[in-house]
């Protein structure tokens, strides 16, 4: 017995022995808001161990939900204590991030050398006074997917829809030959109406900060949408409020709309959480609003940033920059989450025709091609350090009160939520 | 030194002195603090005082409305949640009754499912689809599908008022079964020699000699009223704001929650507590006071 004992004894100590001998690991604690994203850093950090032995990590990611998220590094940056090495921050958060002493770690030393690579906007919004502090994921490209069963059963083609006065009428087609709505509008989120309005120029806020979220443009804008849902009735408001509730994903799934507008990132939505719409779906640029006007939108983002409470800055920085910075990673980027990566010289690289989950899931024969036709229609957003407030009551109030329960006309209701924010 | 530890005069210090520290750290501490925050503007690294600034920015509709649904839930679940523990409690303290030990159990069981569990499960349960489960079941009455949580005030309040129902009424059974014990047999007794029937022992013997509990249930059902926030977090969680459309569901909680945790404006969320905090008090104070808890025992 206890021989056994020493024995057991002397082996602990060899394989502790071992691991610290060996233990040039660093652990990298990692945090993010969407599950989905875990799939691409695992993948990123194996790449990376691979091609730097001496510099391996050991990436401890994890996903929060997305207001627990933003809580936790918020409340750690203004502590001084408890954030991560590196973290994803969404878009419309970021600002909150950016003020009083940055807590975030300039990137600017490992963007320069590769500067002119990426697609400048992209840049510029996780930006201030020139300092780089975060790296997206992607441009966000806003397209329209179409359930091509529905667009066939009503006898539509969707490459004839080029205004939205046409894809209006394409809509009462559909509602009339199979009685389903051609969309759904989100009442409890941004992504039905904020690429709508950066399609016509305008946006929340001018390019030098000022609220213009009440604007003929906007109004015209959301008065259009409403009518969609009570005018030419193709449209109804998404079950669950927004197009990432469950509710939607199982009526949508069940075939239950005949199309939807969001951002490329959607793409990663539909193969993961709507199984059985696998070969029904076809992307296309979203219709315009005038003849020469834009196709698309840049919506969305996820800055990932590298804080200054990290004792691996250092590391983290190199590892961030290689995962969403680098040519490699910008591929991976589409080839894992199927986002349209931020750098424009990976656009049109072999490996993003070549076949992957999203080319298996979608009709079109090359998504990126269809993307390159619209690259450079795409309306840059500007964001403030009031779009946190702003995103919550386009979110809360108006469009619950404009598509849902018709409390308030369009300029009502854009008008009284600009005039709160100017206060 | 042995001997001064075990002496009357450091020996009850000793004792409290648990309670002291943490009330002053938990308590104390916190209060002060955010009373200073509640005059400052709050940004990492950088801290200054602004007056009566978080004040003024407070009038404005959320803080209304925040107001407005915290007191709303407050009167609605202590109307419901105080009269039917009270029947259920009743009829539960007869103890030869042997299914009522069941009953006791089954009543007492959602207290243990976690806030949510539970509000995820209503969540889906009160979908807006047709064939969510609630939908369906009302479609052949004739009701027409409806949203339950998205911009209706007043199903949202029902949704929020009939979680607590379900989920509070087997604790203040509880509550009302210990008080029940504590009455005599032998009060019944003389009521049913004197011909009393039932609901005359109800309302002359049983909530007269229930009102310390009553009284102590409603003090911490305004409490929790109040402070309620885990709930319409939870029914409205999907919603990536935090908040709820139309701020059918925004709580006075809630509101500190969406700017001093979302919006780290930490300052304008400590003047969101104090406001709660004195309106709770001011509750309080007039709940107990019409209930006589001031008043002199009569002799």
């Amino acid at each position: 017995m206890r021989r056994f004992l020493v024995l057991i004894l002397l082996l602990t100590v060899a394989v502790g022995f071992n691991a610290f001998a060996q233990g040039k690991t660093t652990p990298l604690t990692l945090w993010t808001f969407q599950p989905i994203h875990l799939d691409f850093y695992n993948a990123a950090v194996k790449v990376w161990n691979a091609q730097n032995p001496g510099k391996a990590i050991d990436l401890q990611a994890e996903a929060f939900p997305y207001a627990d998220l933003h809580n936790k590094l918020l409340v750690a940056v203004q502590s001084g204590v408890g954030a991560p090495d590196i973290a994803d921050i969404e878009i419309s958060k970021f600002p909150n991030f950016l003020q009083g002493d940055i807590g975030l770690v300039p990137l600017n030393d490992v963007i320069d050398p590769f500067r002119d690579k990426f697609v400048q906007a992209r840049l510029a919004i996780y930006a201030k006074d020139g300092i780089n502090y975060a790296l997206c994921f992607h441009v966000g490209a806003t397209v329209m997917y179409y359930n091509m069963d529905i667009m066939k059963a009503a006898g539509v083609n969707i490459d004839k829809i080029a205004l939205w006065d046409d894809y209006v009428k394409a809509g009462q087609q559909v509602v009339a030959k199979t009685g389903k709505p051609m969309t759904t509008l989100e009442t409890t989120d941004q992504w039905s109406y904020w690429p709508l309005i950066t399609q016509q120029k305008s946006d929340f806020f001018s390019p030098d900060g000022k609220i213009t979220l009440d604007n003929a443009t906007n109004i015209k804008t959301l008065q259009f949408m409403q009518d969609m849902i009570y005018k030419s009735k193709i449209a109804v408001t998404a079950p669950g409020g927004f197009h990432h509730a469950e509710q939607y994903w199982g009526a949508m799934n069940a075939g239950g709309f005949g199309s939807i507008w969001m951002p490329m990132w959607y793409m990663g939505r539909f193969t993961d959480y709507m199984p059985d719409l696998a070969g029904k779906i076809a992307i296309r640029p979203l219709p315009r609003w005038t003849k020469g006007g834009y196709r698309s939108a840049g919506m969305g983002g996820t800055g990932t940033a590298v804080f200054k409470q990290s004792k691996i800055q250092d590391l983290a920085k190199k590892f961030l920059f290689f995962a969403k910075g680098s040519k490699q990673g910008n591929i991976m980027i589409w080839q894992i989450l199927g986002f349209d990566p931020i750098r424009w010289d990976v656009w049109n690289d072999p490996a993003m025709s070549a076949p992957n989950k999203f080319t298996e899931y979608f009709q079109n024969d090359n998504i990126f091609k269809m993307l390159l036709t619209v690259k450079d229609e795409i309306y840059p957003v500007t964001l403030t350090a009031k779009t946190p407030d702003l995103t919550d009551m386009v979110r809360n109030t108006i469009m619950v009160q404009v598509l849902q329960d018709r409390s308030k006309t369009p300029a009502q209701a854009l008008k009284e939520a600009a005039d709160q924010l100017r206060q | 030194m042995r001997r001064s530890i075990g002496s009357g005069r450091f020996a009850p210090y000793l004792f409290v002195l648990p309670f002291i520290v943490s009330f002053l750290a938990f308590y104390l501490y916190p209060l002060v603090s955010t009373i200073i925050m509640s005059f400052q503007d709050i940004l990492p690294g950088q801290t200054h005082f602004i007056g009566l600034l978080n004040y003024q920015r407070l009038k404005n509709p959320f803080m209304y409305t925040a107001i407005w649904n915290s007191f709303r839930y407050t009167v609605f679940t202590i109307a419901v949640l105080i009269p039917i523990p009270v029947l259920l409690a009743v009829m539960l303290n007869n103890p030869g009754n042997p299914a009522n030990s069941v009953f006791r159990g089954a009543l007492f069981i959602p207290t243990l499912v976690s806030v949510v569990v539970a509000g995820t499960i209503i969540r889906l349960l009160f979908a807006a689809s047709p064939l969510a489960i609630v939908n369906s079941l009302l479609s052949p009455f004739g009701v027409k599908p409806m949203d339950w949580l998205v911009g209706n005030a007043s199903s949202a309040m029902f949704l929020l008022v009939g979680m607590a129902t379900w989920r509070w009424t087997g604790v203040n059974i509880v509550y009302f079964l210990s008080g029940l014990q504590n009455i005599p047999r032998e009060l019944y007794e003389a009521a049913s020699i004197d011909g009393a029937s039932a609901w005359y022992k109800l309302f002359r013997v049983t909530i007269p000699l229930l009102k310390p509990t009553i009284i102590f249930v409603t003090t911490i059902s305004v409490f929790g009223g109040f402070a309620m926030f885990e709930e319409s977090y939870i029914l409205w969680s999907g919603n990536s704001g935090g908040g709820s459309p139309n701020n059918v569901g925004l709580t006075m909680v809630g509101y500190i929650y969406l700017k001093g945790f979302q919006g780290g404006a930490m300052g304008l969320g400590s003047a969101i507590g104090l406001i709660l905090l004195l309106i709770v008090f001011a509750v309080s104070l007039l709940q107990l006071n019409l209930f006589g808890f001031f008043k002199r025992e009569e002799q």
